[in-house]
């Protein structure tokens, strides 16, 4: 170290794979520091994933990292390789919405929409693991996802109206 | 300067031993944050998320072995929430689904926040913290551990293998205070464990102090005053006084979260809260 770089200089830059949405993703010339969301956002161009608070507290950047629901925010990208990681952009069909996405519209639980992919992420972890929440197992479900817009409400009766669709769909 | 994710505790070790600066990561839910805002910026970063060995749990021999990178969410299942029903109520009061999924009982020793959600729980079960380095084991009382705020018994080269919990019978409780029930980092925090075997009860109190402390005085009087045939207080009056004696052994201070005031009087009222449903 001379001690006359800039701190770029100084630091080290990583160059690795992740596998986002089911394709392998190279990543060069990251700082090690860099967060999962940093990543997705400003090197691979996937920008659904949302950045407000990066400290864990608002959802807005929610994926799912082999599976589990987590704040991208938090995860250190490079501590990503090898595992599952999937987004908000790979969670619909092509050209289409998640019943959960078609639900948001419906009943009007977007608003200024900048929660809305935390939020789906978060409301399809919850039915992927417990078909019929209760009120009080949705809200504690979401409860790591902020929306300072709608209330909640319209969020809730989107949820209820997936579970509903879902009911139907199966009997 | 690297990112070394090891596959075994033993590679792990030897990273530490190698670059006793390196960042060690486990759940990432304090160490991201602090990278986020700059506050920090590792040169070097081991990662243990890989190691089978740190995500186990076992009942052992009238323990519970917790491996480090045990998360919040293993917490409420499972066999930790079969044998420490204080342990799992602590764990579900933390964060969100989403912290819950990442953050670890190791992370959670290893910051050593004195408003740590596990570790009054920790600290009233008497718990044993297993740290490893490449010259081997050794075992640290969790009271050993806790040396202030934010820090913690680590030596250099040291990470933390596992927590050893004792599997007691008898009523355990962890009651919280903040602004909502989720996301809320703890204004103040509780755990009562009665012993039924050993007529005992422990109480350990978070966010009151430079890091959590033990009611000793107010556990003596408790265990006086539980009939330990039936398990129940003898007379039920006692539970105010209860909280005024756990009260009394808080030394809060005032910050953004809250005043020395206000958590003084709250620890009291969770106090008698917890007995009440305890005994």
């Amino acid at each position: 170290m001379t001690g006359t770089g800039s701190i770029s200089d100084i630091e080290p830059r990583l160059g690795y794979s992740l596998r986002v949405n089911g394709r392998d993703h190279e990543v060069d010339g990251a700082w090690v520091g860099d967060s999962l969301l940093r990543v997705l956002r400003d090197r691979l161009g996937l920008s659904g994933s949302k950045n407000a608070c990066e400290q864990g507290e608002c959802g807005s950047c929610s994926v799912r990292l082999d599976g589990r629901l987590v704040c991208s925010c938090l995860v250190l990208a490079a501590t990503a390789v090898g595992r599952e990681i999937t987004t908000i952009e790979g969670i619909a069909p092509e050209d289409g919405l998640t019943d959960v996405q078609d639900a948001m519209v419906t009943e009007g639980a977007v608003q200024c929409g900048f929660c809305t992919p935390g939020l789906v992420m978060a409301i399809h972890d919850l039915l992927d693991r417990n078909p019929a929440p209760t009120a009080l197992e949705t809200r504690e479900a979401i409860s790591g996802n902020l929306c300072r817009c709608t209330g909640y409400g319209r969020i809730f009766a989107a949820v209820d109206s997936t579970v509903a669709s879902r009911r139907d769909a199966a009997s | 300067m690297s990112v070394a994710i090891p596959e075994t505790l033993e590679e792990a070790l030897q990273v530490a031993a190698a670059d006793p600066e390196v960042q060690v990561l486990a759940g990432g839910t304090d160490l991201m944050v602090e990278v986020n805002f700059g506050y920090r910026r590792p040169a070097s970063v081991c990662a243990l998320h890989r190691i089978a060995e740190l995500h186990a749990q076992r009942q052992d021999d009238g323990e519970v072995v917790i491996g480090a990178m045990t998360t919040y969410h293993d917490m409420e299942r499972g066999v930790i929430a079969a044998a420490l029903p204080g342990l799992a109520q602590a764990g579900r009061t933390v964060g969100s689904p989403q912290i819950r999924n990442a953050g670890t009982v190791g992370g959670n020793l290893a910051t050593a926040s004195p408003a740590g959600d596990t570790l009054p729980v920790l600290m009233a079960l008497d718990s044993t913290v297993v740290v490893a380095s490449v010259a081997g084991r050794r075992e640290v009382p969790i009271s050993d551990f806790l040396v202030g705020p934010k820090r913690n018994a680590l030596g250099p080269g040291e990470l933390i293998v596992e927590v050893r919990v004792p599997h007691l019978r008898g009523p355990q409780e962890f009651l919280k205070v903040g602004a909502r029930n989720a996301m809320v980092i703890a204004v103040c925090s509780l755990a009562l464990v009665v012993d039924l075997e050993r007529r005992r009860v422990a109480c350990a109190l978070g966010s009151v102090g430079p890091t959590v402390l033990r009611a000793f005085e107010a556990e003596e009087r408790a265990a006086q005053e539980i009939d330990w045939q039936t398990g129940r207080l003898g007379d039920p009056a006692f539970a105010p006084e209860f909280g005024r004696l756990v009260a009394a052994a808080a030394r809060p201070i005032d910050d953004h979260r809250s005043t020395a005031g206000y958590r003084r009087h709250a620890i009291g009222v969770l106090a008698e809260r917890a007995l009440r449903r305890s005994a």
